[in-house]
Parts: structure tokens; sequence; C-alpha cells
């Protein structure tokens, strides 16, 4: 690319042609502040943190929606520059609760610490004092009003991103705000509670729903026997919480964090994973063999299905009626390892670590609770599990490594798949072929249904029956194959579709700072988990042979049908 | 009554309307019958390109308050390799204190409608809209009616005097909002959404209305077109400055003998603009400050006022002429008064969009207010003088940028007024107001 010279604080420095003073600034290690600047999004230049000065112009400049000419002179560091940033740093924190001890992100809010950085000791503005009403509507998110910084972050992911369309930026003047239409709540919408919105959030206006204190009550309780399972997503990201690159892989740490934090037995999400692609594999197959309703859609992402029953409710029938891993987990727990373990149902306390926010909800569903309880009791999000474990006086990265207890703790790498886009459709192809062609498939990379692109199509021959798949993440390119499908435009048999853009492991309960950068990190992490498995197919998986030899009987049997699969909801 | 110079006879509006009066409206047949629809009729049988090299030689600049060259705009939209074009007349006049446009679409509706078809003309646009505000259902009552009677004269609409140029025109009606005066939030208040405004670049000469290139006019400049067009860039130039060629409208109001509206040649002083068209100070008082350019103008004291009225000569001396608003205050009026007033239609009128107009606006209000009901202190003023700079250096649009000109410019003149409702400042070290 074209580079342009110019000079940055008096140094001559070159950037890619195209590029804003902001980017070409921070690539040569000068930082400037910002807020509602985010690098996976388009400029909204409304905060005003990162202006600065260009030399021939009368005003300070944007730095992150100004592009960079020959010849530009820039300085970030002048007392002027200096003057105004804390000015309106100042002015956004006299219209902000002066409460940092007791927010959910104290240690990680932006905006707390440009503050520090820019010295912000003494308010000299006089405060706003702010009480609008709190939005704790949902079991999985949190909109705090108050706390909102009017940067639009999570509006642009809501209506780009997502194309959902739930928070609206509204009103004008100091009664501005980003709410759902007309003053209602999260609950009275389409919110399908996937928490891109949190991810984007710099400061503690949109956050999970804190389920802390319900699973320390359940731990310290002793009459609890208290089992947790971990999504595969969750161990390409954890480590992120304790100060480790994107991408770092702890699941061993993570199965000690947990046993450290006083879980009874540390199971595996990755064991249901490999049970979901024997159940959904042979319900794909059947439909193929009778004549149903193809394309089959995934059903794993509870965003996804909330989304589904929102919008498209004449396709429900096109869902895989498979329940997530999550809640086959849940209603398993209860039931095969309460009787294996001889503990009583009704004192099993299953916890969930997850990436996402909507497992939240999906937990709570009454469809939820085939085992004749709750399958599911509590869910924590990545990032409530790095709050956790701090409380736990966990020191992560120093811990000996851990092992998943059996039997629900064994998996192959197949089911590690399931935290990136394309993971449960390689998965499924890989059980589904061998099935199908009965001979051994060797090369066990689609490499088609891998990567960022949002949507992705592959065919796979299986006996002379050429199947026809697509892959999507992200409900904007959702929405496009779902119209296809509509319009009956769509001639796949299988379509694999989850909530947030890559998938699981760029879910919305995930560390702070995911973005496109860290998403690609997690993704690359989670094909080398799947690599370095023994076993990396999900009918291999000897403990779900067991399962299904001790327990369920076969696939699509009477036991599963009642246990790992479910039935949805018109909610349009 | 207008200031001729130059043994001028006539301008270019020739209109004087004074406060109680209601002129005749110029209909159709008048407008003809004063030469009107000549300079259409002149350009059709030209090209567009010579329009706009005319207006760029005439030396016209934007009169709602920008000031950008008017030609280079029109050059700039004719550039464009998308032909889909539009010409947006910006009539949203919510500058407090200036009534122009509102008189020229109620007094002289074919002048506009002649300049808007004109500039259409010249950039090769289709169509195009008026931007009228909702509180003037007068103009938009004239203007729908005047539309109607060009179109019936073949002088709108399809294949115009029997030319191959087609020109269909529309009103959109505003909403209230100050804001969409502000060209971009007024494309996003004609697409239907938020009026807020846009990122520049891309300009509205580039990417406008729906993403088509855009030109965007205030009704008195596409008013000046006719007779630039008609009479020609030389002629335009005799009158006002070699810097500031043509004639400017002045709203003006206050504590004057003679309110109301005025064509006057720039290069007149605003003192003269008191005295001659305002017939000097009511009731014989004393006058204190003038405010110029609106309530996003400035506030001077008398000793200012031998500056002329000229884009150069107001900038050296940081006065905005902006809309052409001319408001008097006599001896007896508040500054603080005027500058609160000001502060609350603004904070009322923000779009609420960036942190320095929102924020800082919210702050000064909350300080004016205090310094008026005898709480302020000094270390407020400083305050004051900070969150404004910010609004000026830091806000997201012009309009943010200029929502703190009252404020700075009365601190800079009149701060004893200000130091005199601190409670903390002590009464020996007030000294003597500037006024």
């Amino acid at each position: 690319m074209e580079q342009v010279a110019m000079k940055i604080n008096g140094a001559a420095v070159s950037a890619p042609q195209g590029s804003t003073i902001l980017e070409a600034a921070r690539q040569l290690g000068v930082k400037i502040p910002s807020l509602c600047h985010h690098p996976d999004q388009r400029v909204k230049a409304n905060c005003r943190v990162c202006v600065v000065e260009v030399e021939g112009s009368r005003n300070l400049m944007p730095a992150c929606s100004t592009r960079v000419a020959p010849g530009m002179e820039i300085r970030t560091n002048t007392a002027r520059v200096r003057e105004t940033v804390q000015t309106i740093l100042e002015l956004i924190l006299s219209n902000h609760p002066q409460d940092c001890p007791n927010c959910i992100r104290n240690g990680n809010c932006e905006l707390r610490q440009l503050a520090a950085d820019y010295g912000m000791r003494e308010y000299k503005a006089d405060i706003e004092p702010v009480a609008l009403p709190i939005d704790t509507s949902t079991l999985s998110l949190v909109r705090d009003p108050n706390k909102c910084i009017k940067c639009g972050r999570c509006a642009e992911v809501c209506h780009h991103v997502q194309e959902t369309g739930i928070l609206y930026s509204h009103f004008r003047s100091t009664d501005i705000g980003v709410a759902p239409e007309y003053g209602k709540q999260l609950s009275e919408v389409n919110c399908v509670l996937c928490g891109q919105c949190v991810l984007v959030c710099p400061t503690g206006a949109l956050h999970e729903k804190d389920d802390i204190p319900a699973v320390w009550a359940a731990i310290d309780n002793h009459e609890k026997h208290v089992v947790v399972q971990v999504a595969p997503a969750v161990r390409v990201s954890i480590a992120e919480e304790f100060g480790q690159a994107p991408g770092t892989i702890a699941t061993d740490k993570l199965v000690s964090a947990l046993r450290f934090a006083g879980f009874d037995r540390v199971f595996d999400t990755d064991f249901t994973a490999d049970l979901t692609i024997l159940e959904e594999g042979h319900e794909l197959l059947r439909r193929l063999q009778t004549g149903g309703t193809l394309p089959m859609l995934t059903s794993c992402s509870p965003g996804w299905i909330k989304f589904m029953e929102h919008n498209y409710p004449d396709l429900l029938p096109h869902l895989s009626t498979c329940k997530s891993p999550q809640q086959m987990f849940g209603a398993l727990a209860k039931t095969y390892y309460a009787q294996l373990s001889g503990i009583a149902p009704e004192d099993i306390f299953v916890v969930s670590i997850m990436p996402c926010t909507a497992k939240k909800f999906e937990s709570a569903r009454p469809e939820m609770a085939d085992s004749g309880y709750r399958d599911v009791d509590a869910v924590l999000t990545t990032r409530e599990l790095g709050r956790l474990l701090r409380q736990a006086g966990v020191d992560f990265n120093k811990l000996p490594p851990g092992e998943f207890d059996a039997p629900l703790g064994v998996s192959t790498g197949a089911a590690a798949l399931f935290g990136a886009t394309g993971g449960v459709m390689e998965a499924a192809l890989r059980t589904v072929y061998e099935v199908v062609v009965q001979e051994e498939l060797t090369e066990v990379n689609f490499t088609e249904v891998r990567g960022m692109a949002g949507i992705k199509e592959a065919t796979v021959d299986l006996n002379g029956l050429p199947v026809k798949v697509a892959v999507a993440h992200g409900l904007a390119h959702a929405r496009r194959l779902m119209d296809d499908v509509r319009a009956g435009q769509a001639d796949y048999a299988f379509v694999e579709v989850m909530c947030c853009p890559g998938g699981c492991i760029g879910g919305g309960g995930q560390p702070y700072g995911t973005g496109t950068a860290s998403r690609e990190a997690r993704i690359a992490a989670t094909y080398a988990v799947d690599a370095a498995m023994p076993l990396r197919k999900s009918h291999h998986n000897p403990a779900v042979q067991q399962l299904y030899q001790d327990f369920l009987g076969q696939p699509l049997g009477e036991k599963s049908h009642h246990l790992l699969h479910t039935a949805y909801c018109d909610r349009s | 009554m207008n200031i001729r110079r130059n043994g001028q006879s006539d301008l270019v509006f020739n209109i004087e309307w004074q406060g109680g009066q209601t002129g005749a409206q110029i209909d159709l047949p008048d407008y003809l019958a004063r030469g009107g629809y000549q300079a259409l009729r002149r350009a059709l049988a030209t090209d567009p390109a010579q329009v706009v090299q005319t207006v760029k030689d005439a030396g016209l600049r934007g009169r709602g308050g920008a000031a950008f060259p008017t030609g280079l705009k029109m050059e700039h939209v004719r550039d464009n390799l998308e032909l889909e074009r539009y010409v947006i007349c910006n009539a949203d006049e919510g500058e407090p204190g200036t009534f122009k446009d509102r008189f020229v679409m109620t007094h002289l509706p074919f002048q506009l409608l002649e300049g808007m078809t004109l500039a259409a003309y010249a950039v090769g646009a289709n169509r195009g809209i008026i931007y009228i505000r909702y509180e003037y259902p007068e103009a938009q009552a004239s203007i729908r009616h005047s539309i109607a009677a060009a179109v019936e004269a073949g002088l709108l609409g399809d294949n115009i005097l029997g030319s191959e140029f087609s020109f269909h025109l529309e009103i959109f009606s505003g909403a209230g909002s100050y804001l969409c005066g502000e060209e971009t939030a007024l494309l996003s208040s004609i697409e239907g959404k938020k009026g807020r405004p846009r990122l520049k670049p891309p300009y509205p000469t580039q990417s406008g209305l729906w993403g088509k290139p855009t030109l965007i006019n205030n009704v008195e400049t596409l008013a000046n077109l006719p007779a630039i067009i008609g009479r020609g860039a030389v002629w335009y130039r005799s009158l006002g400055t070699a810097d500031s060629p043509g004639t400017k409208l002045i709203s003006l109001s206050g504590d004057v003998n003679n309110r109301g509206l005025f064509e006057v040649p720039f290069g007149v002083s605003f003192r003269e603009i008191i005295e001659s068209c305002g017939g000097g100070i009511k009731n014989g008082r004393k006058l204190k400050a003038v405010n110029i350019g609106g309530a996003s103008g400035v506030v001077v004291p008398p000793h200012e006022l031998d500056c002329r009225l000229e884009y150069g000569a107001c900038a050296k001396r940081e006065i905005t002429i902006g809309s052409g608003a001319v408001f008097v205050l006599d001896d007896t009026r508040s500054i603080l008064d005027n500058v609160r007033n000001r502060a609350a239609f603004f904070l009322h009128e923000s779009c609420g969009k960036c942190t320095p107009c929102r924020e800082g606006l919210r702050q000064v209000n909350r300080i004016i207010g205090a310094l008026c009901g005898g709480a302020g202190t000094a270390s407020d003023l400083a305050k004051l003088e900070r969150y404004t700079r910010t609004m000026q250096q830091a806000a997201f649009c012009g309009l943010g940028q200029a929502a703190g000109n009252t404020l700075i410019s009365s601190l800079a003149y009149f701060r004893s007024e200000y130091e005199a409702a601190c409670r903390d400042v002590q009464p020996a070290a007030k000294k003597e107001g500037t006024a």
C-alpha cells in the first residue's frame, strides 16, 4: 500500500494511505485516547477525546475520523490538546456516577482508565446526579443507562453486526440515551441476549447479570454436590482474564482452578458436544432418508434459537430438535451421573461456564427441566469465572495442570471445534461421513467451513450423494441465509449458524477486548486443541459409547428423545 | 431605507421590510414584469458550465453562515461521475433573530424558485427539495402555490421553457429542530433519520441526499442567482467590496427604532446599519452591545461597530456575520440575561451526539444559572471559558463549535458584568465595565 509521509510530534513518519491519524499514530507507538472508536466498527467521532492538532487547521481534529495526508503535521501532546482532552473527560465524568468501586467494570473500564491516565483526580465540573432506572428485566443482561457515555458502540454492533436493531440512540441534547424502542425494557423487545453490546461497551452501562453469588452459595452449601461443565470456547479465552495473550490454551490450568475454587466435579461440555454430534448427525441422516424438513439448522446457540423464534417462526421445523450441549449435559448430570454416583439429583447443582450471555436465558427455559429438575442451575460467563477465581484467590498462571473428571469429562477433538464458526459442521461431517460411507475418513480437516468469512459453503460426497452444507456466524449473515431458505432458494442439507461473530469464541460472555484480532487467535487455538487430541471423531468417544450402551440405548432412541431433544416456540 | 453606494439604483432583492408592515407578495405576473426568468431563459441558451463560471466570477459566498464560495460548491457537484444529483434549498431558518429567508419565501418566492432552477441547470440536477422549517407555515404555503404556478407556466417541471432541461421541485417540512439547519443533519432528516450531523468528508457535494451528489444552499444564496446570471458578474461585483461582492440581507431587531429586514451592500459598517437602517436606539437610550450573527454569533460593545460588514474584515476581529442577524441591546439590558437565553436555547437544541456540545452546554447552563442566582464564583468564570473553548475546538459540527460564541465574546468584552455576579469577587476589585 502506498505510504504517506508526515510528521507526528515533530518526528518524520509514514503511514499507509487511507489510514486515519488514530490508526497511523497507534501503529507508530503514539497513544491517542479514544472511547467511541472501536477497531471493528465504523467511525462515529462522538466522544471527541481523540482530538489532535493538525497544522493549518483552526480547530482540533478528531484522530479517529481524519485521514492522514502527505505533509500533514500532527501534534498529539500539546497544552491545547491536553486541556481539551482533560476537559472532555471532566465533562463526561460530571454526568457519570462517582462510584467506581461499586461498578462491575471496576478494573477494566475504559473511561476509568482514561481518567487515571489523565490525572482526573479532582472533578472540577458540577456533578449532575443521575438516577435513571436500571433494566434488569432479562436473565442475561443488565443495562444501566446512568453509566452510559453515549458512545454508540453498542447500537453499532446491534444494528450492523447482528442486525437485531434493539438498541437505539434516541432523543436529543442531555436527554440522549441508548435504549430499546419507546423506553421498553430488553425483555419486552426481540433482544436475543447475545451480549455483543456488552463486549463493546467501554463502561459498566451494559453487563452480564452477575450469577457469582448463586454459585458461591451452592459451593458453600455442603449438602450440595456441585458439578461444573466448561464450554469448548472458554479454554482458549480464560487466560486473557489473567493477562495472557488471546489464543492462549489453558485447559489444564482451568481444570485446576475450578477444583481450587471448590467444585466437586470438573466436567466438560465437550463430552455432550460429542453426544450432540451423534444425535444431530443421526437426525440429519433420518431427515435425508425420510424426506424430512431440509435444510436442517443447528441448535446449539441459544441467541440464534431466540432469533429464529422471534424472526423466522415459520422456519422452526428446520431447527434440529437437539438440545445444546450445555442442556444435554444438565439433563444427563441429574439422571445418568446421579445414577452412576448414587447422589440424589436434587442434591446435584450444575454450573456451566459459558462464553455466552444467552446461555443464562437458555438454562432457565421451562423446557429445560427434563431430568425432573432444572437441568442447569447456574451459568457463569468467562468474565464471571475470571472474577470468581480472583475472589477464590486463584493465582491462575501458577497453577499446576489438572484433568477433567470422568466420565462426563471425556471428549474428542471434534467437540473442541464447537467453539469456532464451522466447528459443529466439521465435527458432524467427520461422524456422518463414517456412518454413511462405512469407511475411515482419513482427512479429517474440512477447511472449506473454517475461517471468518460470514457465509461459507461446501459440498461433501457421501457415497455418491452430494450433500451441500453452509455455515454462517453473526446474525446479519444468518439473516441472509434464512431469507434464502424462506424464499426456497437454499438447496443445503445442513446449515450451521452461530449467533456471534467467529462463533462461541467470540461470544458475548467472553473477556473484554474481544474483537476480530482476538477472535482469530482463539480460532487458531481451537484448531490446535483439536489437532492435539488423540481422538478426533465424536463417535470414537469411549465415554459416549458407554453412555449409549449403559443408559441411552441408541441415538434418537426413547431416552434420547426424552432427555436430549426439545421443541421451540413462536415468539413473533 | 436601503443603504446605497456608488450611485447604485438597485440591488439584488430591492426589499425593505419593517416591523408591522406586510408588503404584498410579488406574484408570477409581477415577477415576470420585473424581468423575472430572463436569467433562466439566458442560461438555458448557454452551457451549464458557463453558469457555474459566472457564479464563480461573481464571488458569491454562502449566505447561510458558513460563507463557502458557491461557485466552487457547484463545480464540485457538477464534476461528479454520478449523474443523479439533487439541489436542496436550506430554508430551516432557525437562527434566533433571523427572518430573511422567511421574507424571501413569502414575498419573493419566484426569485428563489428561479435561483434554484438556475442552480439545478448549472449542476445538472433534475430534482430539488426546499427544506422549510415547520414553524413557517406561511412560507410553506407561499412556496407551494408558487411551485404550482411555475409548473403551470412551464417554468418548472419537464422541458422548462421548451428546453431539454427538466427540474422537479418539492417542499419538505422540518419538524422543529434547530440542528436540522446543519446541512448533513438536514439530509438525514429528509432521509427519515435522526437529525444529527454526519461525518465530513464525504461532503454533500460528493455524497449527499441518498448518497448522491447534492448542492445545498441557503435561501438567500440561491435567490442571488437570478441577478448574477441575469445581469452578470461584473454588475454583481459593482455591489459590495472586492473581498465580499454583492449585498447581504440584515435581520435587524432589538432596541432600535426601525426593526426589520434590510438589504445592504457589503462594506457598510455595523454602525451605519444601526443608525441608517435602524434609525438609532429606541427611546433615546444608549447603545450597550450588539449581538451579530444570531445566537451563535458574537456580542460586541459599541467601539467594535466601525467594523465593516465584510468577510475578511469581520474575521480579523472575530466577528461572525453568520446569517446576518443584528440584535441591538440598549443600556438597560443585562448581558448575562442575554447569554443565559442563548445558552438555554443551545442546550435545548443540541442534538446530543458529541460530548463537548452536549455536556459542555449542560455545565455552561448550570454555571450561568448559578451566576444569575448570585451563587457564582470567580473559578466558575475560568470553567466557562475552558468549556466554551473545548466546544469551539472539539465539537462535531459547526453549530456545536459556534454555540459558545456569544458566551466567549461577552466574557471578553463584558467581563465586569460576570464578575459583578460572582459572590467571591470583592466590589473594590470589580472594575469598570468596558461598555
